[in-house]
């Protein structure tokens, strides 16, 4: 799997918000065998260092970085955002979130595409938050985005694929842009939902962190992940309506 | 002088951002900064000056998803 030029093994892109301590964060990325975590940028005061500490921490796990701009509603914010992410965390790359609507954390596509455009003639590389749209996926990627992350459902809401239909098309759509399912997941199950798709890779993170045990979790993920994979690359069998005998009928005895 | 720190009013004197960061206390604090919503680059800092009633962002590292 290459994002950005970058060749990766995992399928799996995990956040580190939520969790009980630094130290189950931690324990939970390696058994989640991620090799890219996703960060954020907030207020510090003067005195505090908390920021400071956290980036200690995370440089030393080896990581690659993806910053964000969650909680970012207007393009100013969200353009603002990813300059200051890419100075603090010395990366191009960045997880553009502009939303749309608090309630659902709907993106607003309207801004995104047009902070993709900025950002990407800045030379970002943009990974952006968006929904299963086609028109807007198209539009995304004309303004130079290579990775397109559509949803699975609301952030941290734990429904899974909410439109598995629209997902599919997706994926039939753009057949080599690198596609993620970002947001959503509450359940291995839906992580490898997503991979049987065909989709590249999921994004997840309250998932594992509000798990009663985030480690195992993160594991169980990571399983779920390389099964849906695997399930996908071996051409699954279509569906049918009736029922089909697996044990073959012919040399069947007649005792009648 | 007036700057609104992050959301809250402090008054300082300085007269440029690398000199209110510094009586603000983030001397060697890995931050970045924005004023009046736009993004400073720590390479400007020297050459940027601040006015009564300046919004200024400073943002650090934190967890997210």
């Amino acid at each position: 799997m290459d994002f950005y030029g970058v060749e990766l093994s995992s399928r799996l892109l995990l956040g580190t918000a939520r969790y009980p301590s630094p130290k189950i964060l931690e324990a939970a990325i390696r058994a989640s065998r991620a090799e890219i975590v996703t960060v954020s940028l907030r207020r510090e005061g003067g005195e505090q260092r908390a920021g400071q500490a956290f980036w200690s921490f995370i440089r030393e796990l080896g990581v690659r970085i993806l910053p964000n701009t969650a909680g970012c509603h207007s393009v100013k914010e969200a353009v603002s955002t990813a300059h200051m992410a890419r100075e603090l965390f010395g990366t191009t790359w960045i997880k553009l979130e502009v939303i749309g609507e608090a309630d659902t954390l709907q993106p607003d596509v309207f801004g995104l595409v047009e902070a993709a455009r900025i950002l990407a003639e800045d030379g970002f590389d943009i990974f952006p938050y968006t929904t299963e749209d086609l028109v807007v996926a198209e539009r995304l990627l004309e303004a130079g985005c290579r990775v397109l992350m559509p949803w699975g459902a609301p952030i941290g809401s734990a429904r899974g694929l909410n439109n598995l239909f629209g997902l599919r098309a997706m994926r039939a759509h753009f057949p080599d842009v690198p596609l993620v399912i970002d947001a959503g997941l509450g359940l291995p199950s839906h992580a490898a939902a997503a991979m049987e798709l065909g989709y590249d890779a999921v994004l997840l993170n309250t998932a594992v962190a509000e798990a009663g045990d985030p480690v195992r979790m993160a594991e169980a993920f990571a399983l779920a992940v390389e099964a849906g994979r695997m399930a996908h690359a071996a051409s699954p069998m279509e569906p049918r309506d009736m029922a089909a005998p697996s044990t073959p009928v012919v040399g069947k005895a007649q005792l009648t | 002088m007036r700057i609104l720190l992050n959301g809250t009013e402090h008054r300082l004197e300085a007269n440029r951002l690398d000199q209110a960061l510094e009586a603000l206390g983030y001397k060697g604090a890995i931050v970045a900064t924005a004023v009046n919503g736009r993004f400073v680059p720590t390479a400007q800092r020297a050459t940027t000056p601040l006015a009564d009633g300046d919004h200024l962002e400073v943002l650090a590292p934190m967890q997210g998803g």
